[in-house]
């Protein structure tokens, strides 16, 4: 700060380094005085719950058996400890084959696969085309925000409409080309299809806008220089614009992941991960699992634990990768 | 090639080197096919786009029968399914909506903007530690915190209550308001508030009278967005509400939907009241968001 200068000007360097040390600690109790009703509210709302998810991962708490006050009468928790239980359950569902926890790992890695790449290829389509100067750019982009505007219980309830099996516009499009309908609802592939391709939806403005302005943000003389050079279009592409998207493009890929990974409403609304759980990722499965009776709140807690787990190792991982590619450039 | 080269001789020569220069060049037959097919996929694209809303909005006026017409435009214009809505339970989902949307805003800022400040003022101890742990809790998973949050919410009879979701939203979206209004803040020049502090104006009154008043328009965007994360959450207000008097939005427009089907009309009027509000002013301020997620190294 400006101020501290002034005030220790003509000091010794001794009593200059006190001084400092005395005001940054000052400065730092200011901080967290500002800063601590924040600080509380996040320690009750995310921590405490965090280590209380933890603790209850540990455990075979339900409905029946936790604490709660249902009008006058009051009942004290008696769930017990179990160990690793939950943990070892999910971990060996996962690798029976044909068994629910099976498929819907292996959906999840679908889910996130082909919502991921094309969110990104769209993205980065949409973005080259309007990086370009065209007609109606404005006009083009400010519709192509709609699916990211719209609440996505709406959006979901939209699109449920659209998929109808009795005479809906989806179908009755298909009839019109002669081919054949689809039963979005009672067709596990299609039904998993269906929920798919509206997250795709969803997700399109968000790459695009963030890729678009990665874009924008490239230095046009880059561009000029490669064209006295007489480099192509591709090579333009593949040596310029990729690589300095590079930055932006992780980020926003590494959102976009966790983003997809944690959607609940829109598979909720359309599909409600049905049929037999083939519409399902672990996020709404474990929802289910935790909510939906017997409501087995431990096991929700395994799940939210091994969730946060997979996403934490995604992202060290992912950043190591980031920062490996940096260099490079 | 040939081209490529012709139109780097062209550029060499005028010796303009804007990006307009090699505008020209672009004018030949094969440009303006490949102009066409740009705005072809655009059309395409932006067709797709819309298309929901617009079928939302068509079937808001049609009436029950002609639901599955399928027509853009209704045969049969009405306005008795937003008479319906409007007279039903709607009225009280939205006030509801709006007290929590209004409460986790006023929350969400009177905690945030201070913590901004000071993140984007001081330099101080566990700051760098602090700003991490913000970025790390965007990505929790709500699964996990949802679990232990409804047991600890059935221990403080917080569940089917407003009141409840109003700290979870407003806790959740504590991080994002922080890091958007740090980025607002730091566009004022640091002389501003020292020069109020020579003047003998406390840290406080330099943050509410000169920063606040300067980043408004910011302060606003980060306001719209943790008004619009209430409006738009389902996941939480699902699992915590019960009673119909208590629903948000949200949640309520799922009543149009029973075991024999939706009532659509009802639905799709709703969910126009619903959309159209927080559409416009998205539109509006969405570029905002594009900027302070990505840290401002981004342009929306």
């Amino acid at each position: 700060m400006a101020v501290t200068s002034k005030h220790t000007e003509g000091s010794s360097p001794v009593r200059q380094s006190v001084w400092d040390r005395r005001l940054r600690l000052r400065v730092t109790l200011r901080a967290y005085l500002w800063l601590s009703p924040l600080i509380l509210c996040m320690l009750v709302i995310l921590v405490y719950p965090l280590i209380n998810g933890l603790l209850l991962s540990f455990t075979n708490a339900d409905q029946t058996n936790i604490a709660a006050h249902i009008g006058t009468i009051s009942y004290q928790a008696t769930y017990t400890f179990i160990g690793l239980e939950n943990y070892i359950t999910i971990v060996r569902n996962w690798f029976t084959p044909g068994s629910d926890e099976n498929h819907v790992l292996i959906q999840t890695g679908i889910w996130i696969v082909a919502n991921s790449i094309f969110h990104f290829l769209f993205g980065l389509g949409l973005a080259l085309i309007l990086n370009r100067k065209m007609r109606f750019r404005g006009l083009y982009r400010t519709l192509l925000m709609v699916p990211w505007a719209m609440p996505q219980f709406v959006a979901a309830f939209a699109w449920k409409f659209l998929y109808n099996q009795q005479g809906g516009y989806i179908d009755t499009f298909l009839e019109a080309l002669h081919l054949p309908t689809i039963n979005w609802g009672s067709d596990p592939a299609w039904a998993f299809v269906a929920v798919i391709i509206v997250n795709i939806w969803l997700g399109i403005p968000f790459m695009t806008v963030t890729l678009l302005g990665g874009l924008q943000s490239i230095s046009a003389e880059l561009y000029e220089a490669a064209n006295m050079d007489g480099a192509s279009h591709w090579q333009r592409f593949r040596y310029i614009t990729l690589p300095m998207l590079r930055p932006i493009a992780f980020l926003v890929t590494l959102l976009d992941v966790i983003w997809t990974f944690n959607v609940f409403s829109v598979i909720f609304l359309i599909t409600s991960g049905g049929p037999f759980h083939r519409s399902d990722t672990i996020f709404t499965f474990a929802w289910e699992e935790a909510f939906q009776v017997p409501q087995r709140y431990g096991l929700g807690g395994a799940y939210g634990i091994i969730i946060l787990l997979i996403l934490l190792v995604f992202t060290v991982f992912y950043s190591r990768m980031l920062r490996a590619n940096q260099t490079v450039y | 090639m040939a081209k490529n080269i012709a139109g780097a001789s062209e550029v060499s020569i005028t010796r303009t080197p804007t990006r307009a220069s090699y505008k020209p060049r672009k004018a030949s037959p094969l440009s303006l096919l490949g102009s066409l097919a740009a705005h072809g996929v655009m059309i395409i694209t932006v067709i797709a786009c819309i298309f929901p809303l617009l079928i939302i909005i068509s079937t808001s006026f049609k009436p029950v029968n002609d639901v599955f017409d399928l027509k853009i435009i209704p045969a049969h214009f009405t306005l008795s399914n937003y008479q319906t809505v409007l007279a039903g339970n709607f009225v009280t989902w939205l006030l509801n909506s709006l007290k929590i949307g209004g409460m986790t805003t006023i929350a969400g800022l009177a905690l945030a903007a201070p913590a901004a400040y000071a993140v984007s003022r001081w330099q101080f101890i566990g700051k760098q530690g602090l700003l991490l742990f913000f970025l790390v809790t965007q990505m929790f998973p709500w699964v996990l915190l949802i679990v232990p949050l409804y047991i600890l919410y059935a221990q403080l009879n917080l569940l089917d209550n407003i009141f409840g979701l109003v700290v979870a939203y407003a806790t959740t979206a504590l991080p994002f308001s922080v890091w958007m209004l740090k980025n607002f803040f730091d566009t004022v020049p640091k002389e501003l508030d020292e020069a109020a502090l020579v003047d003998g104006v406390g840290p406080f009154q330099a943050f509410w009278r000169i920063i606040l008043p300067l980043t408004l328009p910011g302060v606003a965007v980060v306001a719209f967005f943790n008004f619009m994360a209430a409006w738009n959450e389902f996941m939480m207000a699902y699992t915590f509400l019960q009673s119909d008097a208590n629903l948000t939005l949200a949640i309520g427009i799922q009543r149009y939907v029973n075991q024999f089907g939706a009532d659509w009309q009802y639905l799709t009027a709703a969910a126009v009241l619903i959309t159209i509000p927080v559409l416009i002013i998205f539109m509006w301020v969405q570029r905002y968001l594009v900027t302070g997620l990505t840290g401002g190294s981004v342009k929306g």
